[in-house]
């Protein structure tokens, strides 16, 4: 879904879009967070499972990874809708890219965005949980097909 | 000020504000409304300079030197002990042992009298609406010495069922253990005549008084309570003090907790003989600086009167509640005849985070998820609730805020 863009530049142009944002009330930036929790497609409750799940201490994140020719497509969801929103946001800076592109991405849009404090310990929300997983799987995926060659 | 004036007679509520620096502050540009006040109180300004004159004037390990500042700093150490002795109305200083909060109380008894007293087959019991910190400790000990934790069923409106609580004692029982006031529901609960009959039953009572001592008039002796656990810093203290209160029968006659320096009478290589109570249980140097401005925080407390701040908090509490009413979807979890000024609530089809995350955009402070009860939170067929909780310095303009915020909140998720 991103061939055309790198990730840096999908992450510039959320970056851009949060920007135009400011200038509106101090609810603007979750109004636009909240829209694209909602947009994202609910994860289908066969996926829904124990293994899927990253619980926070308040909100629950599912996340399943999907390997095909050479790219690992994610999808998620959570009980949060704040929480779906910004998952949003990360499946579409590192979904459809190559574990190394994964691996390396540095997701620096989530600071610039003012977004910060939702991968901070305290929000428990399991974001940051997901962030990791979503690496873990492209480590993962990196050392299976390095053991295939 | 009209409207406002009516709820708040008899206390200056603009004054006490002015006490308490942070609620100067901004957050996300907008003035602080902290409505997380059941999780830690903020400090008024005699307790911050009290603690800076603690370190700035007298700060010395107490007990042990001789010089005059470890003689200042012990007397202020010990006078602490005298105001907490009048403050929840014990019978003698020696029963108050400092802590570092509700949570080490309570482990200090179960590591102490719990080993000591409990072994295989005997029942422990606790409430539904206990917190963690009143489950943990009890199973680890049920676990450890084959006992048995038996749970007091709760109604719908979230009070305690007596009549189930009396079928569960039995000459098995050796412990009840319940909170005074719960703090995810609020409900304030019959300590009295729970202790009555845990006694008539020859158990012992320990009450969890993290919520009830800011709120409610602590009177150990009239409770009967065998301990009775408390923090200082949902009262207006510095956070890591606390408090246990004990009956000097028991606390005579349980092991120490830890050991160390302060706890000692005498030490060999062969044996060491106990120091008297209260300081078998306080081993090594103890968190003097909060102990000693726990005083300066109970002072304060006094100084209003904690019938005057009840009155106010009952009104915002009564106010809160037929506003939260009003709101469509919006359903009140705890709605026992007897409350303190907490309300945990629901809204339909909205995540309690999401409520947290829009409602700190606007400067409200709330706390949301499972408030350390997840028990409870299990018997209410949810997995969390938003929990607005007020102390002195709240007003009915900040309720407004949080009621404004909620339809915004409300609005924006849908």
């Amino acid at each position: 879904m991103n061939s055309h863009k790198t990730i840096a530049e999908t992450e510039a142009e959320i970056v851009d879009d949060f920007k135009l944002l400011e200038s509106w009330d101090e609810d603007a930036k979750y109004e636009y967070i909240i829209d694209m929790g909602k947009k994202l497609p609910d994860l289908d409750e066969q996926y829904k499972l124990e293994e899927n799940k990253i619980k926070g201490c308040q909100s629950t994140v599912w996340l399943v990874a999907d390997y095909k020719d050479g790219k690992i497509n994610f999808s998620a969801d959570s009980n949060s809708v704040i929480v779906k929103g910004l998952i949003s946001m990360l499946i579409r800076v590192l979904s459809g890219r190559t574990p190394d592109e994964i691996i390396a991405a540095k997701l620096e849009f989530i600071s610039e965005i003012g977004m910060r404090s939702h991968l901070a310990q305290t929000r428990s929300n399991g974001l940051l949980a997901m962030v990791k997983q979503m690496k873990n799987y492209a480590l993962a995926y990196k050392i299976k097909n390095a053991a295939k060659v | 000020m009209t409207s406002s004036a009516a709820i708040q007679k008899g206390l200056d509520i603009h004054a006490i504000r002015q006490q308490f620096p942070v609620l100067n502050r901004l957050v996300k540009g907008k003035p602080l409304i902290y409505f997380d006040n059941a999780a830690t109180s903020q400090k008024p300004q005699v307790v911050i300079d009290a603690l800076v004159e603690y370190y700035s004037g007298f700060n010395a390990n107490i007990h042990r030197g001789i010089h005059t500042l470890a003689e200042e700093a012990t007397a202020a150490f010990e006078a602490t002990r005298d105001t907490v002795k009048q403050f929840i109305n014990a019978g003698a200083r020696e029963e108050i042992i400092f802590t570092r909060g509700t949570t080490e109380s309570i482990n200090l008894v179960a590591y102490t009298w719990g080993r000591q007293n409990i072994g295989a087959g005997d029942e422990i019991i606790i409430s539904t609406m206990e917190h963690h910190s009143n489950i943990v400790p009890w199973q680890m000990l049920c676990e450890e010495k084959g006992a048995v934790l038996k749970v007091i069923p709760i109604n719908d409106e979230g009070e305690l069922l007596m009549d189930e609580y009396k079928k569960l004692l039995s000459p098995k029982t050796k412990l009840v253990s319940v909170v005074h006031v719960s703090n995810a529901l609020g409900t304030v609960n019959p300590v009295k005549q729970i202790t009555e009959l845990a006694h008539a039953a020859g158990a012992i009572v320990l009450i969890d008084g993290a919520q009830s001592s800011v709120h409610l008039d602590i009177d150990v002796q009239k409770i009967d309570a065998d301990f009775f656990a408390f923090s200082s810093h949902k009262l207006y203290g510095a956070t890591g003090a606390g408090v246990l209160y004990g009956k000097r029968s028991l606390l005579e006659s349980m092991p120490p907790f830890q050991g160390g320096g302060e706890m000692i009478r005498e030490v060999t290589f062969g044996k060491t003989t106990y120091a008297d109570l209260p300081y078998k249980f306080e081993a090594g140097t103890p968190n003097i600086a909060d102990t000693v401005v726990l005083k300066t925080a109970i002072e304060f407390i006094n100084k209003i009167g904690k019938d005057k701040i009840r009155q106010h908090e009952n009104e915002l509490l009564k106010y809160a509640t037929t506003q939260l009413e009003q709101i469509p979807g919006l359903q009140i979890i705890g709605r026992a005849k007897e409350k303190v000024s907490l309300i945990s609530f629901v809204i339909d089809k909205i995540h309690p985070q999401d409520i947290g995350i829009l409602l700190d955009n606007r400067g409200v402070a709330v706390r949301t998820g499972h408030h350390c009860a997840q028990p409870l939170m299990q018997r209410c067929g949810i997995t969390g609730t938003t929990r607005a909780s007020f102390a002195v310095y709240n007003t009915k303009e900040e309720i407004d805020e949080l009621i404004t915020g909620l339809h915004k909140v409300i609005k924006m998720l849908a």
